[in-house]
């Protein structure tokens, strides 16, 4: 168990800078998820925590200890990777008990961390297959058992889901999270997937090009992102976005014209941060466009398709000003594509990012 | 048009028949190609077949047979031509396995470990180095002959296998190098990074999971590394001059310039003899040869 800091650490290739300066508490026993996509850093920031990575600038503390200039191996930390990158020339037992080895541990205390490993795993009937004879969920497990039999400080996962299908996916999703809980040691899992993120995280970090967007827990960030790309990206589907122009400010909210339409709504954000006339963008989440009446104002919309889920519908539309909206029903939808729909717009669910940078007005916590 | 008014049976007559016609064709095809490479096969192995039927012909039939089967046979000229010279046969032969013995594992082993610091390591230069690696492939072997010669002049080890043996030790073949370092670069990245996470040296890495992964190529270096030294006949040419040090190319050669013809069937016979380890490789790797020879782009 211990506890991470990153402290505005760099990270260049060349004189291409991927990582500007980032800072980064990873609690001790949590479990943080780095999410964003392709090409945000996440696996760059993970690999330098690793150790497979330099870090040029800042500094990577374990446990308030710099770990900058110390070989991977003693760090005490320990990785899945995406491709699992199990030996494919050793049988599981050799490839759990490889680390071990090589750290010239005692025979006994290898054969118990291997077979604790795999009982917590549920891969004793495996240990003496070679990993071309698993199936990807057995090869998963393996390469977590990997990490575990070295008892690290912490775990590092590198999209350990991506290869996997749905189904298994979803069966792997848990077995990590209550592997957590069980072992209660620090972890840090990068994934692009928002729903793994979701689901898994204590707490989530969302990154774009080599920067932090956002720090929160998975409900914090869904319900008060702090911008406009994280509230992009966190919540599926993705949150409506509709450019607006503020018309009055008072003391509790601000009220908005959606562009090209005649709808008008008070949001309750911190007034002080608007001035009228100001171009801004409303958010509102596809759940939260309600069916006509139920809301603070109302927006219309032509549906242009409908997707039965089965247990939800999603109906996609396009306003009078041209802009897609996407609707999340209960149930089973009876709106059919080229009809005209009223949706009523909630404003205690409404988000408004400024226009020029997309950094979110602070909505009242509830 | 309705199910009922499709002519289910026809169809089925037609496609047979269609089918029928495209195997009759295929078959014709395949026994025209067979037919053009049998008459290849025969040209090409003719001369071989004829060394191998020579060899056991008496010294005045060799010059008049033409056949690939000998119409009497006798091991004479084996046995002769072992003892041909002051020294046996059994001598070249250990020569040549020597030679062929420390060149195969020291290719094997230097060139891996040559192969693994430029597929895996990061050093300054590395891409410098590995470009003047790849030149050595480019200058012809004689061109350096004069003054490789000169150098292991000045070492004294003129009439030793020693010129023919230690520049394998030291990865001196830039070829088997950069046949190896292809390979190494296939071997997922990941692999190697999940090594360094437990606490593997590079030693170890190239040791407990580069090899092991590699032995494909591996056996493809030592099967090529024995054929080309079991067959070198300009290296210890150059460099060897005493009998007893001669491998067995330098014998065969050693019959061909004896002043009489007389041992021509005894030259066969050696000569048989000597293809037969490379052979022997061929009948049991030839899947890794076939390969290997793919990978090498067949460049000697």
């Amino acid at each position: 168990m211990a506890r991470g800091q990153l402290i505005d650490v760099e990270k260049r290739y060349g004189r291409h800078s991927v990582i500007h300066g980032a800072s980064l508490d990873l609690p001790d026993g949590e479990l943080t998820v780095f999410v964003g996509p392709s090409g945000c850093g996440k696996s760059t920031l993970l690999r330098m925590i690793a150790g497979l990575e330099e870090i040029d600038d800042g500094l990577f503390l374990l446990d308030g200890e710099p770990m900058n200039d110390v070989p991977p191996a003693r760090r005490g930390i320990a990785m899945v990777f995406q491709s699992y990158a199990l030996y494919p020339h050793m049988s599981v037992r050799q490839n759990l008990s490889f680390g071990l080895e090589t750290a010239r541990t005692p025979r006994g205390e290898i054969a118990a961390a291997v077979a604790r490993a795999s009982r917590i795993l549920r891969i004793e009937h495996l240990l003496d297959r070679k990993p071309r004879e698993l199936s990807g969920g057995q090869r998963q497990r393996v390469a977590i058992g990997r990490a575990i039999v070295r008892q690290p400080r912490m775990f590092l996962f590198d999209e350990p889901l991506s290869n996997l299908d749905a189904e298994l996916r979803q069966e792997m999703r848990v077995e990590i999270a209550r592997l957590q809980k069980e072992l209660a040691t620090t972890m840090v899992y990068v994934t692009h997937d928002q729903i793994e993120a979701m689901t898994m995280a204590d707490r989530i970090v969302v990154l774009r090009e080599g920067r932090i967007e956002q720090v929160g827990t998975p409900v914090a960030l869904y319900d008060h992102p702090d911008n406009q790309f994280v509230a992009g990206f966190i919540g599926s589907p993705r949150m409506n976005f509709h450019g607006a122009v503020v018309t009055s400010v008072d003391g509790s909210a601000v009220t908005v014209a959606l562009t090209g339409t005649t709808t008008q709504i008070a949001v309750p954000v911190a007034a002080q941060a608007a001035a009228i006339g100001e171009q801004l963008v409303l958010g509102i989440r596809p759940p939260n466009l309600h069916p006509s009446g139920q809301g603070d104002a109302e927006i219309a919309v032509e549906i242009t398709l409908v997707e039965q889920l089965g247990g939800n519908a999603l109906l996609y539309g396009r306003t009078e000003a041209g802009v897609d909206l996407v609707a999340q029903e209960p149930g089973h939808s009876a709106a059919q594509r080229g009809e005209r729909r009223v949706f009523g717009l909630p404003s205690a669910q409404c988000h408004l990012f400024r226009h020029s940078d997309g950094l979110a007005l602070p909505r009242r916590r509830s | 048009m309705s199910d009922a008014a499709l002519d289910i049976a026809g169809l089925r007559a037609r496609l047979a028949g269609s089918r029928a016609r495209a195997h009759r064709l295929h078959r014709l095809h395949r026994l025209l190609r067979h037919c053009g490479l049998v008459v290849l096969c025969a040209a090409a192995l003719y001369p071989l077949l004829w060394m191998v039927a020579a060899s056991f012909l008496p010294e005045d039939e060799i010059l008049t047979a033409i056949s690939p089967i000998p119409k009497s046979w006798s091991l004479h000229n084996y046995t002769a031509g072992w003892n041909a010279f002051d020294v046996s046969f059994t001598r070249f032969y250990l020569n040549s396995a020597l030679i062929a013995a420390i060149s195969v594992v020291g290719n094997v082993f230097a060139s891996s470990l040559a192969a693994f610091a430029f597929a895996r390591l990061r050093f300054p230069g590395r891409g410098l180095l590995f470009g003047l690696m790849l030149l050595t492939l480019m200058i012809p072997a004689h061109v350096t002959l004069i003054p490789q010669y000169v150098l292991f002049q000045n070492l004294d080890w003129i009439d030793s296998i020693l010129p023919l043996v230690v520049p394998k030790l030291l990865g001196c073949d830039a070829f088997f190098i950069f046949l190896m370092v292809q390979f190494f670069r296939t071997i997922p990245r990941e692999i190697e990074e999940a090594a360094r996470m437990d606490g593997c040296s590079p030693w170890r890495i190239y040791r407990r999971i580069i090899m092991p992964l590699s032995t494909p190529v591996l056996a493809t270096a030592a099967i090529f590394s024995f054929i080309f030294t079991w067959d070198d006949f300009f290296g210890p040419l150059i460099y060897l001059s005493s009998t007893e040090n001669f491998n067995v190319p330098l014998a065969l050669r050693a019959f061909a310039g004896s002043d009489e013809g007389s041992s021509l069937g005894q030259l066969f016979a050696m000569a048989t003899l000597s293809v037969m380890p490379v052979f022997l490789v061929f009948v049991f790797c030839q899947r890794l040869v076939i390969s290997g020879a793919a990978g090498l782009g067949l460049k000697r």
